[in-house]
């Protein structure tokens, strides 16, 4: 029973993360139309900057600042944040699959960074030791206060994102997204507004890279396999519904447990075939992914869906409203 | 001196086989109007299929090109027809999206056939001929002319054909071309024909160069986007410019900087075009 608990919570703050993952791909794809492959590369930077800046002092890398956790958060957002800034300020004048075609070529040198820069990264021995929070107060309980925590951020992040999608920006942006040349006639600084929706859905992976690198304390190279992480999060989007941050996170826990599920499939594999089950489960997924793009391109919750039924929430609303007001004229009528 | 000129040989070897996928990325976008991610793993396809050929039954490299050239030509039609032409009539980001999930089912299940280690299509010492100095091995002749052969022959093609031309004609204006009668599938499916043939060439000369790996085409897609975009979206002509360019950029780059940047050096080229001439070298589709 224990391991099964366990299990749980091991699992729910992994689809946390990437829950958390995939609200910021939502911020850049889902509200703007922003094509971005260099999700793994952005979540590496915060996992890394964070590592630096918290774990003890040490030779093996650069850094071993030992400052507090928080810090090592607050510092992996800004320096994802940057690095989108300087990436963004380059490619985000061009058209949508310019930048995807950029973006793999950030994932691509971050990739080979991790790898060569012994004296920054660790190399491929990758960096132990990264502090976890509440381990020496709470002990063994670590995972469960993790969970705990993880989810709170989440929901905070959550609310945040939904604000910003529903006010004058988030608008702006979908503006953008539907129709560049309308919105820049509409006298909007479409590039700005490209770069801030960029820059913030970057800072949100480089936090959900940080939350990662204090969750399994010890990261390597090996632990961020862009193209699997990527897609995975792009899966999870589109199968959740871009656009909407619900769809975001629903998307987050199906695919989470449908790849979990596949892992169940190749463990029943004969044992010969066991070293090639992780390609099998790509290519699950993979299929699963064209399955949805050819029968449900919208994804489970989709955009429209949801504006239907807030302008169907808002007609009741109204309604109830002219018949208050048109039983008062009524009665002041009648007067 | 030497050293120079050694690796200008590298560079055009490692060029010449940019430039062959590069062709086909080039008339995808082109045509198609989306940048096609999986065209590494067709790279990455017709060097397995040629491998199968070498191992069952002990082909030459060069008879197994061939067989490798139309399988992977025959699945580029295939994976169009079954999944991006259903996909057609959205907008053709989700054409990219989707091109990106076909990668990664490529790469995995040839991963699940061949296993996920190096492969090689010959053991063995190749001796290199030496002129002033530099070394040129047999498979880099072989590499080198094998692609001057496909560019005449695909120049041939362009120019002198009717499919060659419509082709030509649907890259430059797609809009105007369908009004002058042009058959838009069967124009589509000459592009996968080609595109995919190119690239399992490409896919072919790299595996006799280096070693065959399930990632061998992901590794090379940037360096030839890069090339694509070095000599203009939907220009096979260009496309062979850049990917020379490329192929050399990067070769002299390993005096300056370490060998394993070389990606990096193809994308900072290819940053520095969209900057400076978004349109590549000769021009190609406007941004």
């Amino acid at each position: 029973m224990g391991g099964i608990l366990e299990y749980a919570v091991f699992s729910l703050s992994l689809v946390g993360i990437y829950g958390i993952l995939t609200l910021g791909l939502n911020v850049q794809w889902g509200m703007t139309g922003l094509f971005n492959i260099g999700v793994a590369a952005f979540f590496a930077i915060g996992a890394y900057t964070s590592g630096i800046l918290t774990t003890p002092p040490t030779d093996a890398h650069l850094g071993g600042f030992a400052l507090p956790i928080p810090v090592g958060m607050v510092g992996a957002i800004v320096v994802s944040g940057i690095m989108a800034f300087f990436v963004g300020i380059i490619t985000l004048k061009l058209r949508a699959d310019y930048l995807a075609i950029a973006t793999i070529g950030i994932a691509e040198i971050v990739r080979l960074a991790l790898k060569n820069e012994t004296e920054i990264t660790g190399g491929v021995r990758g960096m132990p030791g990264i502090p976890r929070p509440f381990d020496e107060m709470l002990g063994g309980q670590y995972e469960l206060a993790f969970l705990i925590m993880l989810l709170i951020l989440l929901g905070v992040l959550f609310i945040g994102l939904e604000k910003a999608r529903t006010s004058a920006w988030g608008r702006v942006l979908r503006g953008i997204r539907e129709n560049e040349d309308t919105t820049l006639a509409a006298g909007k600084d479409v590039v700005n507004f490209r770069l801030q929706a960029f820059v913030l859905g970057c800072c949100v992976m480089g936090f959900a890279g940080a939350l990662y690198a204090h969750f399994i304390s010890f990261i390597s190279p090996d632990a961020f396999k862009p193209m699997l992480a990527t897609f995975l999060v792009w899966v999870m989007l589109i199968a959740g519904g871009s656009g909407n941050n619900k769809g975001a996170l629903l998307g987050a826990v199906a695919i989470w447990a449908i790849w979990s599920g596949t892992e169940i499939i190749t463990g029943m594999l004969p044992a010969d075939l066991t070293t090639r089950a992780g390609a099998l489960r790509v290519l699950l997924i993979g299929v699963l992914l064209e399955v949805i793009l050819v029968t449900r391109p919208e994804g489970l919750l989709s955009e429209a869906g949801e504006r239907m039924r807030m302008i169907r929430r808002e007609a009741r609303r109204d309604k109830l409203a002219e018949d208050r007001g048109a039983s008062g004229a009524r009665s002041s009528a009648g007067e | 001196m030497a050293e120079f000129l050694q690796l200008t040989v590298y560079g055009i070897v490692l060029g010449s086989i940019i430039s062959l996928g590069a062709i086909g990325l080039s008339l995808v976008y082109g045509i198609l109007r989306f940048p096609h991610f999986a065209h590494g793993d067709l790279i990455t396809l017709g060097a397995y299929l040629a491998f199968v050929l070498v191992t069952t039954m002990g082909a030459p490299v060069l008879v197994a090109l061939p067989v490798g050239v139309a399988g992977t030509a025959l699945a580029a039609v295939a994976i169009d027809q079954v999944l991006y032409r259903r996909l057609r009539r959205v907008a053709p980001v989700i054409l990219l999206i989707s091109s990106v999930g076909v990668a990664l089912i490529l790469r995995s299940a040839i991963q699940l056939i061949w296993g996920p280690s190096n492969q090689v299509y010959a053991t063995g010492i190749q001796f290199p001929y030496r002129f002033a100095g530099v070394n040129i091995k047999p498979d880099h002749l072989i590499i080198v002319g094998g692609t001057i052969l496909l560019v005449v022959a695909l120049h041939l093609f362009l120019q002198k054909t009717k499919v060659g031309k419509a082709m030509r004609a649907m890259s430059d204006n797609a809009d105007l071309a369908q009004v002058t009668g042009i058959r838009v599938n069967s124009i589509i499916i000459w592009t996968w024909i080609i595109g995919g043939g190119l690239a399992a060439a490409a896919g072919i000369f790299l595996g006799m160069d280096t070693r065959l790996h399930p990632v061998m085409g992901w590794r090379i897609l940037l360096p030839v986007f890069a090339a694509a975009i070095l000599g203009g979206i939907g220009r096979p002509y260009g496309a062979i410019i850049g990917g020379l360019a490329i192929g050399l950029a990067q070769e002299y780059s390993t005096t300056v900087i370490s060998p394993s940047y070389k990606p990096a050096v193809a994308f900072a080229l290819m940053v520095l075009m969209l900057i400076v001439r978004p349109t590549g070298l000769f021009a190609g589709r406007k941004v």
